[in-house]
Formats: structure tokens, sequence, C-alpha cells
């Protein structure tokens, strides 16, 4: 087997009277990194896992199953609880996939009010995905850091729709309200700082000899595995694989936008390992900042959101779109009856998919990696349940 | 003391016991009363300082409620979690769960009785003192693996064997660092190995040779994974094992696992001061002996905070490292170390028996050089950082 990148053989002590087994731990529901109420049963031999295998459904509501009795205006706060820690995407795509459906055309002003709301909340969710990260594997002062951060970008939300977490900001054809006064100016001096910050948080983190050793070589996941296995993000990205949903089958306005893809790099061991996939998600930060920053220089003039009738009854049919959401490609699928209620939605997300490749990596792994390949995945309890 | 034992003596206590054994459970009545009252004054007030230092750290504010700037909120934990109900899990072995803390705070308490105060204030200078110090804190790993086993819970036994492989691990590059200043003065006692430096950095045993310049810090780092702090917090590590082998304690007892961590940060920095810088040594400057040991003491005291405030920075700024990294680095890397130190001391010791002043200064000279450009690199990062002194220092938010 493999220990740290070094090939062991393990001896098996069973001789002598000396009866040994594997210890079976239960990691989870309530576990201070499994980031929600994830469980995982764990065989371990000693400090070796032999397999984690993932058991979810502790935090399933059946939001789909809302869907079909509040009908397709009333769906949109549900939206924000099915990824409460990157709403805005759940918000957006939710929106996109009833205007398919009813074949809305989004004002321009609109799809940048949705993109710069995004785009602010892809920063969010990535300071928490990163900071919990460093978090759980042992430095406690560069989670407060990202959280100093994240709770600027709360506070700009926070303008912008009233809420700091469940956001309810978007509507079918646009969104509920256009950006404050003032709020251009307020962003860019965010971002303005953000930027140096963000090399700090670098210079702070991603060159420390522990971190590195702790991440570089861990659970890593070649691009081919990652494409079987239907990894989808900034964890695709970060196993070589080049695929953005905004750059590679764009929506809204990013066909405008000019932005990279960062793709793992392998600078602490292999590539796609769980330091490529930290290494990706501060890189597609200082993205988003590039975003932002065009997003003010374009944005035009203009009404926010489409006329959109209060009784929304789209024609009978299905629609499928895709949102690149903090957590990868999230797909939303909705099939109209005709009615005001949905027949049915379903909603595809990147944690459920990452979750299933964990028990892959995480053989041979020592039990205190298996918390960096579940933060490193940047897995979020109700996104993978919904 | 002695007039208040006689006093008692002559209105007819203690009749018909020898009046040895009267003086004797005096001084050690007192003396445990001292020690102990210190233990828990330096434990509590380090666990508040700890808070407020990381606080600063990481741009909080930190605990201010309770008393001026916050200042007794140790007391009114330490209170609280007396106050906390004592539970014991039903498939727990509840002998040996309720024995353990007591285990773990004896074999840390005992240390104190080594460690000195100052030039005459020393519960006992042992003539072993060193070897007693490294001996008696092992205790605590008997304590802490039975916690561990006896809280019949998953975590907490990994907790357990993680922290017996890693201190017991720990315990050789730290013999084999202190060993170099054993040889250097022919003592094992404390008190006789500080006699044997001087109030000046040169007459430091850290700057001595290079060899006890890199005992120093192969010392530090073992005394740090000895008292499983950051970076080698493994056997409570909560993000792993949930609180380790403390996951099934609560109120006082708890209290007693965290009294030992706080309280173990200046055990190690009373020994490394005590070991190679110089200990409570200061320029004769009074011959008043209260004066004197006073100024020893507050010395010592300054010395030893300074490398408990260097821990604590240290956790606030690594990450925790891997069981396996653990062990590679105490047997590939310090162990190996430890032997170079050893025999380059005794080469050293056979080349110069008396020293070499000139390498001494040298070393002084370097040592002071390299702190200067480690304060150096953190005002170039204190200046070079978008956030104003005053919001890293102060504002959480801004």
């Amino acid at each position: 087997m493999s220990l740290a990148g070094f090939e062991v053989e393990v001896e098996q002590v069973n001789g002598a009277g000396l009866n040994t087994e594997e210890m079976t731990l239960n990691m989870g529901p309530q576990h201070p990194s499994t980031h929600g109420v994830l469980r995982f049963v764990v065989k371990a031999d000693g400090e070796v896992m032999r397999e984690a295998i993932p058991d979810v459904g502790y935090l399933h509501r059946s939001i789909e199953k809302i869907s079909e009795k509040v009908g397709y205006h009333g769906f949109m706060p549900y939206t924000d609880r099915v990824d409460y820690v990157a709403a805005m995407f759940c918000n957006q795509g939710w929106g996109m996939v009833c205007e398919k459906l009813a074949g809305i055309e989004v004002p321009k002003r609109g799809e940048y009010c949705r993109t710069i709301a995004a785009e602010l909340n892809r920063i969010s969710s990535h300071l928490l995905s990163v900071g919990t990260m460093v978090l759980d594997i042992g430095a406690i002062t560069p989670f407060f850091h990202a959280m100093r951060e994240r709770e600027k970008i709360n506070d700009l939300l926070e303008e912008i729709c009233g809420a700091r977490l469940t956001y309810n900001y978007m509507r079918i054809g646009g969104v509920a309200w256009d950006l404050p006064p003032g709020f251009a100016e307020k962003t860019l001096a965010f971002i303005d700082r953000f930027e140096p910050v963000l090399e700090e948080y670098h210079d702070l983190v991603s060159v420390n000899a522990i971190y590195l050793g702790r991440c570089g070589n861990v659970a890593t996941i070649s691009a081919a595995e990652a494409i079987n296995y239907n990894i989808v993000g900034p964890n695709l990205r970060a196993s070589g694989v080049r695929y953005d949903v905004r750059r590679d089958e764009p929506y809204s306005v990013y066909p405008e936008l000019e932005f990279d893809v960062p793709v793992g790099t392998g600078r602490a061991g292999a590539v796609g390992d769980s330091f490529d996939r930290y290494e990706v998600r501060l890189r597609e930060m200082k993205e988003s900042c590039k975003i932002l920053r065009q997003c003010f220089r374009q944005i035009p003039e203009g009404p926010v959101i489409a006329k959109v009738p209060r009784k929304f009854k789209p024609p009978a049919g299905d629609a499928y779109i895709r949102v690149e959401s903090a957590r990868g490609d999230m797909g939303w699928y909705a099939v109209s009856d005709g009615t005001e209620f949905p027949y049915r939605c379903k909603v595809r997300t990147g944690s459920f998919a990452a979750m299933s490749i964990i028990d892959k990596v995480s053989r041979g792994l020592m039990l205190a990696d298996l918390v960096t390949v579940i933060a490193s995945l940047d897995i979020v309890a109700p996104e993978v349940d919904r | 003391m002695q007039d208040l034992l006689d006093r008692l003596m002559q209105q007819g206590h203690f009749a018909g016991v020898p009046v040895h054994v009267v003086y004797l459970i005096g001084i050690v009545v007192v003396g445990a009363v001292v020690l102990f009252g210190f233990v828990l004054n330096v434990a509590g007030g380090t666990t508040f300082i700890e808070r407020r230092v990381w606080a600063r750290i990481q741009s909080r504010v930190g605990p201010n409620r309770v008393g001026p700037q916050g200042i007794l909120q140790w007391l009114a934990d330490g209170l609280k979690l007396l106050m906390k109900e004592d539970t014991i899990p039903e498939a727990a072995d509840p002998r040996l769960f309720r024995l353990a803390p007591y285990v773990v705070v004896i074999g840390f308490v005992a240390a104190f009785v080594c460690i000195p105060f100052s030039g005459d204030l020393i519960a006992a200078d042992l003539n072993i003192g060193i070897l007693y110090i490294t001996t008696v804190t092992s205790l605590v790993v008997v304590g802490i693996l039975m916690a561990g086993w006896a809280s019949n819970n998953k975590w907490s036994l990994i907790g357990g064997i993680r922290a017996a492989a890693q201190i017991i691990s720990y315990e050789i590059p730290a013999a084999l660092s202190i060993f170099p200043i054993v040889m250097l003065t022919g003592t094992l006692s404390l008190q006789g190995i500080i006699r044997a430096q001087g109030w000046a950095p040169w007459d430091w045993f850290v700057f001595a040779n290079p060899f006890t310049f890199f005992a120093f810090f192969i010392l530090y780092t073992s005394l740090l994974a000895e008292g499983n702090r950051t970076p080698f917090d493994l056997p409570e590590a909560e993000s792993e094992l949930v609180a380790g082998f403390v996951t099934e304690y609560s109120g006082v007892r708890y209290l007693f696992f965290f009294l030992v961590e706080w309280g173990n940060l200046y055990v190690i920095s009373a020994i490394m001061v005590s070991l190679f810088l110089g200990g409570w040594q200061i320029p004769p400057v009074t011959d008043s002996p209260i004066l004197r040991n006073l100024l020893q003491f507050v010395t010592f005291f300054v010395k030893s905070y300074f490398w408990v405030l260097v821990a604590m920075w240290i956790r606030a700024t690594l990450p925790r490292i891997r069981v396996d990294q653990l062990m590679t680095t105490c047997w590939k890397y310090l162990v190996p170390l430890g032997f170079v130190n050893l025999f380059g001391t005794a080469l050293w010791m056979v080349i110069w028996p008396n020293g070499n002043r000139v390498v001494e200064a040298l070393m002084t000279l370097l040592g002071f050089g390299l702190i200067g450009y480690f304060f150096s690199r953190v005002w170039f990062h204190l200046r070079r950082s978008r956030y104003t002194r005053a919001e890293i220092l102060l504002s959480p938010f801004s």
C-alpha cells in the first residue's frame, strides 16, 4: 500500500494469539470537520483508512418535490437552500430554467446584475471553502482572515438583496432589485483591497511546508478519473481539465467577459491533488475579481427584469440548463405540464458527484487525510442531499 | 513557619509525633499549596493571554468582558467548569475514567518540584533534577492513555494512542538534546546547570558551541510535541478526532486536562530557559538576598514567558502535521541530529575543555543576527500588508 508517497509493506500481525481487526469508525453526522451533517463509515487499520463509505441523506429536505407544490415564482426562496453557501447560483439556475421553458429574454442590465451577484457569491463561497480547508488541516488563523473578507462580501450582498446567506435575489426574468446607488464604488473598493490581500493569504498559507506536506499528493484525482466520476467545477479543473461552463457553454453575459480558467499545476506534488484543488479556488477568486471589474465597466442602463406574468404558466415541455456554480457545473432540469406548478424539477449538483469519489481516493490514506479530502473537494452537505 | 509549628506543638497538637516529622509535613504542605497556587495562576493566566494573543493575530477582539480587559475570564471559565455536571459515560471504565485526570495533573505538577524560580527559591534542588523532570512528565502520557482507553470511545482511543506514540517518541530527541548540557556542566541539577551559566548572552549554553545551538531548537520542537502543542497537537486534533482523549470528559476533569496543557507550556519554557538561556542569572546589582531573589524570579519568569508567547505564536500560525510526518520528523531528522549534537559536543569538549570564547562571541552575534533578521522580516510583511497596522491589531471589521 502507499503511505504518504512511500510504498509500505504492511505486515499482518495475527500470530502469537494476538488478534487484530479493523476498526469501524463512524465519522459524522455530528463531527466538527464534516461541514454539515455528512456521515462516513470508516474502516481503519490503526491510522490507515481501508475504506471510507459516504452515507448521504441526513440533510434531505425534498426540495425538488417542494417545487411541485409551490409554483414557479414561489420556489425561488427554496432554491437558496439547495446550496446555502452559494445561493446565488441556485437562484440563477432556477431563473434560467424557467426562462428557457417560457422563452423569456432577460434584459441586459438584469443579466449583469446576476453576474455581479453570482461572482461576489463565488468569491465568498471559495473563501469559506479555502478557509475551512486550512482550518481542517489545523491552522486556525487563515480561517478568521478568510471570514473577515467574506464578511465584507456579505455586507455587499446584503446591500443588494437584504440578506446575507439565503439571498432570494433573482426572479424569473431578471433580478428583484437594481443595484443600490454607490454599489459599484463600494465593490470596486473592496476588490482593490481584496486582490492584494489574496496574495497575502497565498504567502501565508500556500508556501507553508507543513501545509504542502499535508495536501501534496493527497487524494490525487487524475483527469480521466475526474471525468469518469463526473467531477465538476474547481475539482475537475484541478485535475488538469480546462472546462468551465462559463467559457465552454456560455450563458448569461459570460461571452462578453474575458477571464482565464485556471487549472491545477501540481506544484505540491501530482496534478489533481488536494493542494491543486485549493490553489485553483484561490486563482478563481482572482478571476472573479477580474470579471467583476469588467461587469462594472460594461453594465448598461435599463430595466433589470423582463415582463413576467404573475401567474407564470410556461408551455408544456422540459428544459435543462447548466450554471457554473462555486462547486461546479450545476444542472437544473424542469418539466412543465402547462399549469402553474412544475411537473418535475431536478437539480444536479457538484458536491454529490464529489462524494462518490471519496471512497475511491481515500483508500490507503491516513485518517487525518479524510478531512483534507472532504475539505478540498469542497463538499457542502445541503447540496449533496437537497 | 517554624514558629507557628512550634506554637502548635506547645499547645499540645501533634502529640506523640517527632518534631522533624512535623516540620517535614509543614514544609510539604506549604510547598504544595504555594506550588499549586503558582501552577493554577500561571496556567489560568496563560489561557487568558493565549486567547488574547490569538485574537490579535486573527484580527478578533478576544475575551474582554469579565474584569478589566477580560483579565478574569479564566476564573470565570474555571468556575463554570467546576460547576458543570461531571458525566461519566455508561460504557466507560468508571474507575480509570475518574483516575486519569489526576494522573495527568500529578505528572505535571510534580515537574514543578525541580523547576527553579530564583537562586534560592526552588521546592527541591534534586541532584537528578532534569532527569527527574523528564521522568515525571512521562506520567502525563499514562494518564492520557488511561483517559483514551477508559472513555470507551473510538476517537478517544485513537487520541490516546496517538499521544502515547508521540510523547514516547519525542522524549528521545528531547533527552538527546538535554545530554550535551549535562555533559558540559557535569550535573543534572537545574540549579547547578543555571549556576554554570552567566547573566550575559555569551555565557548562555545556547551559544556555547554550534551543537548546543541546534540542540536548543531540537529540544524546543520535541518539548512542544511532548506538550501536544501545534503543530503536534494530534492527540486532540479537533478537526480529525473531535476532541481526542478528552472527548468524553466534562466539568472539572476536563478542566484538569486543560490545566495541564496550558501549565505545560510554562514547564517547557522553564526547562528551555534553565538549560540554555541562563535561567535566573542576573548581573550582580544588589547584595540584599530578598531583592536579588525577586529580580532573579522576574528575570526567570519573563524569559520563560517569552517562550510561552512564542509557542502561542506558533500555534496560531502553523497547521497540524500528520501522524506519519510526525514520526518521520522525529525518527528521521530529530533523533539523528540529536546524536550529532551529542557527539559534536563531546568532541568540542575534548578539543576545548574550557570552551572557546571566540566561537561563543561569534555564536552570540549570529544568534542576535538571526533574531534581528526574523524581526526585520516581520516588520517588512507588516509594512507591505494592505491592512493598516491599526486594523491588523485592533479592528475585526472595518
